[in-house]
């Protein structure tokens, strides 16, 4: 009996991995977890938008209330598919939404602005990219979620959606208002 | 001596090119620390391509990550703390080289691990098959021994001749 199971060994160990590598197809390569959760959003002061009429952003900005900090570029075709959402939650203004303009012309921005709406309380405009590889950002669009007391807690990577909105966003916002 | 410094401003002005031609405009001008900022960016990971380092890799973003890496080597800081301030940013996932702890013990000891249960299991399975599998024969009795002579055609055979 024991012999018959030594047999049956091969055969178990494949079936293991195969599982394994099977719940693996179903991960997303691209959702490298943040090195930042828990640690206080890097210190950064970037310039305005010109002429978009909004403030400019700077770490200290982004304390006291729970906030939404989205990088997104007008050369990025994700960042258009998630901005009408993006519009929704600024209309809710259950938080603060701000944005930071990745690596982007001060008129593409606009223009990009101009055409979509602007959800943003504030617009850091971050031309080289420095500050978003402070944040650890390795492609727009990205969101961060970051708690009264400027610390980041979440990263989402790429276009958030109203799925991502109700069962991760949100939930984490209600959390984070009470603590 | 006019013309020696105009010469002088003049090869400097076009050292960034010629080096550009390699890597456009992003090679530092001593060679040491342009050895040491490229031996940094094969060991980080490109987030975009992810199997490829900054090194190799085109993406825009690698291309400011190496910008990064050399102003830091510029600036004097060690290859440990180029790494570090790197890591610190996006996590170990950005090292090729996954760095030595606790946690990441069994990723190193893995090959040398399964190497020895390997060569474990072949000497086992060797020595079940030289012990168990094949019991020694008991010696031939006279009978045997006439019987086999017989048959291999020995002087002691009753063959027609």
């Amino acid at each position: 009996m024991l012999r018959r199971l030594l047999f049956a060994l091969p055969l178990l160990g494949f079936a293991a991995v195969a599982v394994w590598f099977l719940h693996g197809l179903g991960r997303d390569p691209a959702a490298i977890p943040s090195a930042l959760i828990d640690k206080p959003v890097p210190e950064f002061r970037l310039p305005p938008l010109e002429g978009s009429g909004k403030p400019a952003l700077a770490a200290q900005d982004l304390r006291g209330r729970v906030a939404l900090v989205n990088f997104y570029a007008s050369w990025c075709a994700p960042c258009r598919i998630e901005h009408p959402l993006l519009m929704r939650i600024a209309a809710e203004k259950r938080v603060a939404l701000y944005g930071i303009a990745y690596k982007d012309g001060m008129a593409e921005s606009r223009r990009f602005l101009a055409q979509l709406g602007d959800p943003y309380a504030a617009i850091g405009w971050d031309g080289d990219g420095r500050v978003a590889i402070d944040w650890g950002v390795y492609g727009v669009p990205e969101t961060f979620v970051v708690d009264r007391a400027g610390r980041i807690r979440h990263r989402h990577v790429g276009p958030l959606s109203d799925d991502t909105m109700a069962k991760v966003i949100v939930p984490m916002i209600a959390r984070l208002e009470r603590e | 001596m006019r013309m020696r410094s105009a010469a002088l401003v003049l090869l400097a002005l076009l050292m960034p090119a010629v080096s550009g031609a390699v890597m456009p405009g992003e090679q530092l001008a001593d060679p040491a620390l342009e050895a040491r900022a490229r031996e940094i960016s094969r060991d980080l990971r490109c987030q975009v391509c992810q199997n490829q380092s900054i090194d190799d890799s085109n993406a825009p973003l690698a291309a400011d990550l190496r910008r990064l890496v050399r102003e830091r080597v510029q600036r004097g800081e060690t290859n440990a703390q180029v790494l570090d301030h790197v890591v610190a940013r996006y996590g170990d996932y950005v090292r090729l080289t996954p760095p030595l702890r606790p946690d990441t013990v069994l990723l190193w000891a893995a090959p040398a691990l399964i190497l020895v249960a390997g060569v474990l299991g072949i000497a086992i399975a060797l020595r079940r098959r030289t012990t168990a599998g094949a019991p020694e024969a008991p010696p031939l009795s006279d009978e045997e021994r006439r019987a086999l002579r017989r048959l291999v055609g020995g002087d002691d055979g009753k063959r027609a001749g």
